[in-house]
């Protein structure tokens, strides 16, 4: 009977806590302005880390974010789970867990990712400038058979990136508009998951990696991102491509779905497929 | 590369969008619906103060009416409108009051909401923030 009456206590706390939490999440931005987490956990769009942090914190704010996402293509199936907070709109603190699966081949490769963010200026949405940060990005695989086999220098990486992001109101139309640029310096191939550094090339790349897209509503966001990639492997790695369309119901929780072309990888050409994203705000 | 194709227009749609579309002769404020629809989002921005426990703290020893009448002027102005503000700067009304950032997107989402009440078509809103945001370094943390 005791035992019965615990059980419903802890099932009737579980809705009060998610209450409290939405009346005292941050909420200092403007709805959509705040972005999404990207595949690596950081703050960002779908494929690349933005200027923005992950959650809606203001100057005086520290918010909690969590985001789980599939990615999948012809031969390969992607799944990410992260988490992230961000403090006072200044810094953020991420983790990540990637898992591939070889559809075709067999087998799965496990990576873990710690991230930070640093605002070095701008708010997105009110200064006139962009916002810029800087972040990195520690990459380990659990799992590095496959990155040996095919010849990649090491199993654990770092990337260094800058990244600037600005929203413009009504620029378009009417339509509040998006733009990010990111140089990402890197020796990973296919984002860690094949290891880091190869037979081409063991040392730092710099990358580019791009997003712009337009606010339909404050709820509905439709954009673009390009990330480019090094061949370190001599495998003919590609660049990434993804056209998205997010939802964003509340300040707390968004879903993205996309389209990602994301080409040869690990020898297999024309990998394309979905991207599908739940990003929430847990406080 | 289905992808790429798409980043080109999108891309290109981006650029022309922007030229094409800031060139109206007529004022932000025409568009909106003149006097009676900026008095409309007025009388709806200050209801959504009354019932916002954040905000009514800041606003409870204001006088209303003066509030009313300067802001309306101050939102014709800002939209391109026929009048001239006659209030207080920002600096001089804002400072001792602390408003923080927080504070200060919270009011946008006020009248974000008091503007959906006036039925402002939300392409409209986002141009009327953008006349707004320039004033935000002279409101917070004074």
């Amino acid at each position: 009977m005791l035992n019965f009456r615990n059980q419903v206590t802890g099932y009737c706390l579980l809705p009060l806590l998610f209450l409290s939490a939405q009346v005292h999440a941050a909420d200092g931005k403007l709805i959509g302005t705040a972005g999404l987490s990207q595949i690596e956990g950081a703050g960002g769009g779908g494929l690349v880390p933005w200027a923005t942090l992950s959650g809606y914190d203001s100057q005086d704010q520290i918010s909690a974010s969590g985001a789980v996402t599939v990615v999948d293509v012809d031969d390969y199936r992607l799944n990410g789970f992260g988490l992230s907070a961000s403090f006072y709109d200044r810094a953020e603190v991420s983790i990540a867990h990637q898992r591939l699966d070889l559809k075709s081949l067999g087998g799965t490769i496990r990576q873990n990712i710690a991230g930070f963010k640093y605002r070095l200026y701008g708010d997105v949405v009110y200064s006139d400038l962009p916002q810029v940060s800087i972040g990195v990005q520690h990459k380990r695989l659990s799992d590095n058979a496959i990155a040996n086999a095919l010849g990649a220098d090491d199993d654990q990486g770092t990337d260094f990136y800058l990244a600037a992001t600005k929203v413009h109101l009504g620029a378009i139309g009417g339509y509040n508009a998006v733009w990010n640029l990111t140089a990402r310096a890197t020796k990973a191939n296919e984002m860690g998951l094949l290891g880091f550094g190869g037979s081409q090339n063991s040392d730092y790349e710099l990358q580019v990696e791009a997003s712009a897209g337009i606010l339909l509503s404050r709820n509905v966001a439709v954009g673009v991102e390009y990330r480019q990639k090094p061949d370190n492997l001599g495998l003919g790695e590609d660049d990434w491509v993804d056209a998205f369309i997010s939802y964003i119901p509340s300040k707390s929780v968004s879903i993205t779905a996309a389209t990602a072309n994301l080409g040869t990888i690990a020898g297999a050409p024309g990998q394309s497929g979905f991207y599908l994203s739940l990003n929430a705000q847990l406080w | 590369m289905l992808g790429k194709s798409m980043f080109r227009t999108l891309l290109i749609l981006l650029v022309t969008g922007m030229t094409a579309c800031t060139s109206t002769s007529n004022s932000l404020y025409q568009e909106l619906g003149g006097a009676e629809k900026v008095d409309e989002v007025v009388e709806y921005f200050i209801t959504e103060i009354e019932f916002d426990p954040m905000m009514y703290d800041y606003f409870k020893d204001s006088d209303i009416v003066r509030f009313r009448e300067k802001f309306t002027e101050h939102f014709c102005m800002l939209t391109g409108g026929p009048c001239d503000y006659t209030g207080d700067t920002m600096e001089q009304i804002h400072t001792g009051m602390e408003i923080s950032e927080a504070n200060f997107n919270h009011a946008v989402d006020l009248l974000i909401a008091a503007m959906n009440k006036a039925e402002i078509p939300h392409r409209l809103q986002n141009r009327v923030l953008a006349t707004m945001t320039p004033l935000r370094g002279s409101i917070i943390y004074l």
